[in-house]
């Protein structure tokens, strides 16, 4: 049996509903491919193969049974920030490099119960803090277009995954742009929901007011049948939105709908001042036009405010989350500790990378005495303001196209000592997560032989309004179906 | 416009309040580090703020509470698997009291 490389889930899914081939057929041909090809990339941390070969083994038994969901005994991958009991779970970090969890996350949950098929465990920057995948414990991953050049991060391993034909789908969060940035920098499919929309419970927390999980994918299709079964109420997740959107349940049986009228699409006039490579998205906007929609200058006059206001509420939340990391409970501890303090102290200083040790005192730094009213409550009324900026946006127009990066992928260690032009990889990512808002990162172009990628932001809980334009663009466009080693 | 005197960051100090044994030799390099970092954020603070209600949940959403019934049952053998060091159930730390 041959497993065609590059095939969708949505073609998975009926060739195994046809019965041209088995979930241990179709996992084993995964597992082969990856133990072969994962040192071009090392896009996994932990490959699971006797787990895997269970669950599939499982999944062809529920379809004999006449039982199957479409994702029933589809190999996919989980970024290493959702614990899955069974598999190491390690968040990228030495702090976790030996942690169990004892109990699945409620994505990892959702989709055991949908009947995927886990293969392994995808690499990532440390406790998701980075935009190049090079903080990780692990080891840097490679960008399957150029191995010279990083992925993206912090969910670098789910993108190049993805890109490199390893997996069809991978799960990644994103809390300032570490689903869409690498989707862009890979040439894959990615999508950060609507805050609220997928459970954080069990997915380690990095921001929590921020973090967010979602599907990464080589299509919008394939990242709206994900999407069906990661979303839902979780009681387990005080901030989980209690919703029922029809349109989710039924995008993963019937797709994702056809758009019956144009949108007016918005551009924000921010994102365009001085963009490299803007011919690209200009480009994606004629080939958009020509379904009908109209296009509409628009302004979020606070943009430039993000990257500061975000760094701000960010590395608090992480200092305080991270705070739970002492050496006693789980994670690593230190030898022959003198004291309790000189535990948690040598602890920490061995367990975390540097770029998490910045963050915790950069977040220490602003929640500390006589600080927090002047950053942290500052920051938390520009939050307002970037939101109030996109509310108003949305009252003229139904999305806004934007870019993802500043630039395509960029080379390992080009950013590394410099955390400042680093976090400069968030300026049109951040905005949304702030506004807690639902983007897309879609591939609309090449430069030099390397993906670019456009985002489509909704209001919040509209990602239909942008599946179904991404839906339709992919239709008119063959971007997202280029692999690496093909030309451009 | 709030001032901020950020010119004398005590590394010492903040190193203990995040519980991190930062080596002497890196105190220099670290601050400064800091330093840039924060004079990258205080970037925000020309934005005018004024009568503007700080936004803690993204989308202005209040937290859900369950009721407060045990739902769950915690198998503490479970979750001491994980850790580095425990005896008769305890997790076993140094000496804190002599």
């Amino acid at each position: 049996m041959a497993v065609e490389k590059f095939t969708s889930l949505r073609d998975m899914s009926a060739a195994l509903a046809a019965g041209e081939y088995s979930s241990v057929d179709l996992t084993n041909a995964h597992l082969d491919d990856i133990e072969q090809r994962n040192t071009n990339t090392n896009s996994f941390i932990t490959i699971a193969r006797e787990h895997a070969l269970n669950q599939a083994q499982r999944a062809d038994e529920q379809r004999a049974k006449g039982d199957a969901t479409p994702l029933t005994g589809i190999p996919i991958a989980h970024k290493d920030i959702f614990c899955t009991e069974g598999l190491l779970t390690t968040c990228g970090s030495k702090m976790l490099s030996n942690f169990h969890a004892p109990y699945n996350a409620t994505v990892v949950d959702r989709l055991n119960a949908a009947g995927v098929v886990t293969v392994g465990k995808t690499n990532m920057d440390e406790f998701a803090m980075g935009s190049s995948n090079e903080t990780s414990f692990f080891g840097p991953v490679a960008n399957p277009w150029d191995r010279s050049l990083v992925p993206g991060g912090s969910s670098g391993g789910s993108a190049a995954a993805v890109a490199d034909g390893l997996v069809a789908c991978a799960t990644g969060t994103d809390t300032g742009g570490s689903i869409r940035q690498p989707a862009a920098l890979c040439g894959v499919t990615g999508l950060k929901p609507t805050y609220g929309r997928i459970s954080r419970y069990g997915m380690i927390a990095f921001a929590s007011s921020l973090d967010q999980a979602g599907p990464m994918t080589r299509s919008a299709e394939d990242t709206g049948l994900m999407l069906s079964y990661m979303a839902g109420f979780d009681p387990r997740d005080s901030t989980s939105a209690n919703r029922e959107d029809e349109w989710l349940r039924a995008i993963a049986h019937q797709g994702i709908p056809k758009l019956d009228q144009p949108l007016t699409i918005g551009l924000p006039k921010e994102y365009f001042d001085n963009l490299a490579n803007a011919q690209i998205i200009e480009a994606a906007q004629a080939e958009l036009a020509k379904n009908g929609h109209k296009f509409k200058e628009v302004s979020l006059p606070h943009t430039k405010a993000a990257i500061p206001t975000y760094y701000v509420l960010a590395s608090a939340e992480a200092s305080t989350n991270l705070s739970r990391y002492d050496g006693v409970r789980y994670g690593h501890r230190c030898e022959n500790p003198t004291s309790l303090q000189d535990l948690y102290e040598r602890s920490r200083n061995e367990g975390f990378g540097e770029e998490v040790k910045r963050r915790i005192l950069t977040g220490t730094y602003t929640l500390s005495v006589g600080y927090f009213d002047a950053y942290y409550i500052k920051a938390q009324k520009i939050r307002r303001l970037i939101a109030n900026d996109f509310s108003k946006a949305f009252e003229e127009v139904d999305l806004l196209l934007a870019p993802t990066c500043p630039t395509p992928a960029f080379s390992l260690n080009e950013h590394a000592k410099d955390p400042i032009a680093m976090y400069q990889q968030d300026l049109y990512t951040v905005p949304t997560s702030l506004a807690g808002l639902p983007a897309l990162s879609v591939p609309c172009g090449f430069v030099n032989n390397l993906p670019i990628g456009m985002q489509l932001i909704g209001p919040a809980f509209r990602e239909d309004t942008i599946l179904c334009v991404a839906a339709q663009f992919q239709q008119a466009t063959d971007w997202h179906k280029r692999h690496p080693g093909e030309s451009a | 416009m709030t001032d901020i005197d950020n010119s004398n960051i005590n590394i010492t100090h903040l190193a203990r309040l995040g519980r991190l044994a930062i080596a002497e030799s890196n105190h220099a390099n670290t601050t400064q580090e800091l330093e840039n970092i924060i004079a990258m954020i205080d970037a925000m603070q020309s934005v005018n703020t004024d009568g503007i209600e700080p936004l803690s949940h993204p989308l202005d959403s209040e937290q859900l509470l369950r009721a407060d019934v045990v739902s769950e049952s915690v198998s503490r053998e479970t979750f001491q698997k994980d850790a580095p060091r425990t005896e008769d159930g305890y997790y076993l730390v140094p000496r804190v009291v002599d």
